[in-house]
């Protein structure tokens, strides 16, 4: 016999399991949110000062001796002209008590090698300036740049730092006067990579990146759709077909690397096409996108309600105008969604690329799909690599902008489903 | 179980002259038979309600009458079915001009995501009735008057149609149907997924469009059938029991399972 006892025992016993369940669950998320926080923190606290470069204030005495000793103001003399010892000749007069050949070098590598080319750019856009002094803003080298952003203590032992005693004092010296600066860092997303991390940029990974990415999505979106649009609307149900889709829904699981293996042996090695290059890259991510492309707009296209296609043929539409009037337009929202995914996918990827010279050391920005370049993840994989400590830095704000790119896709992707998708 | 009793013999079917002739129609789903040997003549400008229990093969009927059941991959109709003499499963027929003279309305109102105005103008655009805006618009206005919807959506036919009452959007649909100028109009439950005074708005309209369009409908009230058809045509385990004038169907069954299913014995 049951009792009242039993029953109310019973009912507190399904309350607390219920209370379980629900803990697993919230346990569950808090972990993973806890992950996704301990990595968003790690990156932005390592990468925030990577925006920000310092930079060293120099009065530069444009000397017409130097520049352009004939006066002819040739561009080609200008072009060439040691635009080096303008800001040595200005650093070690405000250093005169530097003696010696050595420490005349070291002093003058507390500016970034690449400071010439500063100059030489303020001269060739106004000739004029040759002859006139100056304050101008000079890239700091990275070893100042970390001192600066306090990557390492003054404190720390002379012996395991390349910024010696004497360095800190002449930089002391620089901050009394006010010439030391970290000012926003536009290097960072003007210029390719460089030896020097003061020098490096992602734009010319970023460049790379939009150039594979067109061609991943030119290729991969036509041929998708049309593929998943046949195969749902119009393929036959038999045997092939079957083998066709249990292929399609392979590759999807297929690891990535594999689709590069096969890149390299078709695109490049049979078909002889150029190394490093979008075209090729954006073709191997293609294939990679396909599958993924092809399942969801298969997807999409089967949530159209029977009754939309049922209405379209009873008025005498077509197959072809039930598809392209009627279904196509319903499952839209659900395409794209499904191909911003598989494009993020692709634009995070690294592996592949790696296979078939995209990850070269290229400095230029890429003009076009066939000029040599790389992408933003291999740029990271790059640059993680290397072991001057600013490099460091760069790499997590590299992440960060990829990361952002990331982002902002989805965001793209939840727009246009919310947009798009109560439309019945 | 004798399949077919009361159909007039062979020698008589021959010689009529009714709008939609079915000889011997058998269907099947895969290897399952859905259709035995159905003759029935449905004459012009009359209702023809198909009546019988779930599964009876009534609605596979219908949908040969336009061939909607060529979306089924395992679908496979036998025998003959002509319309005003047309073979409809000739080859060579297209299937598309089929559907155009035999339009089609569906059980639950199934309106496209579009405006009330491009619900109606899509057929005759599609099928390149019109030639201008103008004649478009007498279309649409006229099949909105003839469905009865014309004064209640009037002044809003740039709003969706799914956002109308589900008796309006069957009314719509059946305004949609009709754009076309079908001569025959298919209605596979039309009033099941309304309620009694929408269900009372669409009998009336049948009743109205009789005097222009053949109606052939599905249903599963008996009283509906009762209500707008002139001919009823009884279906039981995918053989045609029975067919006669509704009248006579309802007072005097000649088939004993006739009689079973009107008084409610089973079904």
């Amino acid at each position: 016999m049951v009792t009242d006892e039993d029953r109310a025992r019973n009912v507190r016993k399904r309350y607390a399991s219920e209370r379980r369940f629900k803990g697993y669950g919230l346990l569950a998320i808090a972990l993973a949110l806890g992950a996704l926080a301990w990595l968003v923190i790690s990156i932005v606290s390592t990468g925030y000062t990577a925006f920000v470069q310092t930079r060293v204030q120099l009065e530069i005495h444009f000397d017409p001796q130097v520049i352009d000793p004939s006066g002819t103001r040739d561009i080609a003399v200008l072009r060439k002209a040691d635009y080096a010892a303008l800001y040595r000749n200005s650093i070690r007069g405000q250093f005169t008590e530097v003696t010696g050949r050595r420490d005349k070098r070291a002093l003058s590598r507390l500016v970034s090698s690449g400071a010439d080319l500063e100059l030489r750019a303020m001269v060739l856009s106004n000739p004029e300036i040759i002859g006139t002094r100056a304050k101008v803003w000079l890239t700091a080298s990275d070893e100042v740049d970390q001192f600066h952003k306090g990557a390492f203590s003054r404190k720390s032992p002379e012996a395991e730092r390349q910024f010696k005693d004497k360095h800190i004092a002449w930089y002391d010296k620089l901050v009394e006067n006010g010439q030391v600066e970290a000012q926003f860092n536009d290097t960072l997303f003007t210029a390719g990579t460089s030896r020097e991390p003061e020098l490096a940029g992602i734009w010319g990974a970023i460049v790379g990146s939009f150039w594979t990415m067109m061609v991943t999505l030119l290729l991969s979106f036509p041929i998708g759709v049309s593929t998943a649009v046949y195969l749902q609307e119009f393929a036959p149900k038999n045997r092939w077909t079957d083998i066709i889709e249990v292929n399609i829904n392979n590759l999807a699981a297929v690891p990535s690397i594999v689709y590069g293996l096969l890149g390299l042996a078709v695109f490049l090695n049979f078909f002889g096409l150029p190394r490093s290059a979008p075209l090729v890259g954006g073709m191997v991510l293609a294939l990679m996108t396909l599958p993924t492309i092809i399942i969801a707009t298969r997807a999409a296209l089967s949530a159209v309600p029977p009754s939309i296609r049922e209405a379209a043929l009873g008025v005498g539409a077509s197959k072809q105008q039930m598809v392209l009037h009627h279904v196509l337009p319903l499952a839209l929202p659900g395409i794209m969604t499904g191909t911003i995914i598989g494009m993020a996918q692709a634009l995070g990827e690294t592996a592949p690329l790696l296979m078939i010279g995209m990850v070269a050391f290229i400095v230029d920005i890429p003009g076009g799909p066939m000029s040599a370049s790389t992408v933003l993840p291999v740029q990271i994989f790059l640059w993680s690599d290397l072991p001057e400590r600013a490099f460091v830095e760069r790499t997590s704000a590299a992440i960060l902008v990829l990361l952002g790119f990331l982002v902002v896709m989805n965001f793209i992707a939840v727009l246009l489903r919310k947009r798009f998708e109560r439309r019945w | 179980m004798d399949t077919v009793v009361t159909e007039p013999n062979a020698a008589a079917l021959a010689e009529t002259n009714a709008m939609i002739v079915a000889r011997d129609v058998n269907v099947f789903y895969g290897d399952k038979q859905a259709l035995f040997g159905v003759n029935l003549d449905i004459p012009e400008n009359q209702v023809t309600a198909l009546i019988g229990p779930s599964g009876c093969g009534k609605s596979t009927f219908l949908r040969c009458l336009n061939r909607m059941n060529d979306v089924i991959d395992v679908c496979r109709v036998e025998g003959t079915i002509k319309i005003e003499g047309q073979d409809v499963y000739d080859p060579a027929l297209d299937v598309v001009q089929l559907r155009a003279r035999v339009g089609m309305v569906f059980q639950k109102p199934n309106p496209f995501p579009k405006s009330i105005y491009d619900n109606i103008a899509y057929g005759p655009r599609i099928h390149g009735i019109v030639t201008s805006k103008a004649e478009l618009d007498e279309i649409v206005h006229s099949s909105l008057e003839k469905s009865g919807l014309l004064k209640e959506v009037e002044d809003r036919l740039d709003e969706p149609g799914t956002g109308l009452s589900g008796g309006q959007q069957q009314r719509l649909c059946i305004a949609r149907a009709i754009a076309v100028s079908p001569d025959v109009i298919l209605m596979d439950e039309p009033c099941s997924a309304l309620d009694p005074i929408a269900t009372a708005r669409i009998e009336e309209l049948i009743e109205n469009l009789r005097e222009k369009y053949t109606i052939v409908i599905v249903t599963h009230s008996m009283q509906q059938a009762a209500r707008v058809s002139q001919r009823t045509a009884f279906f039981h385990l995918g053989n045609l029991v029975e067919v006669d004038d509704t009248e006579q169907m309802f007072t005097n069954p000649r088939d004993e399972r006739t009689q079973g299913y009107i008084t409610g014995r089973y079904g």
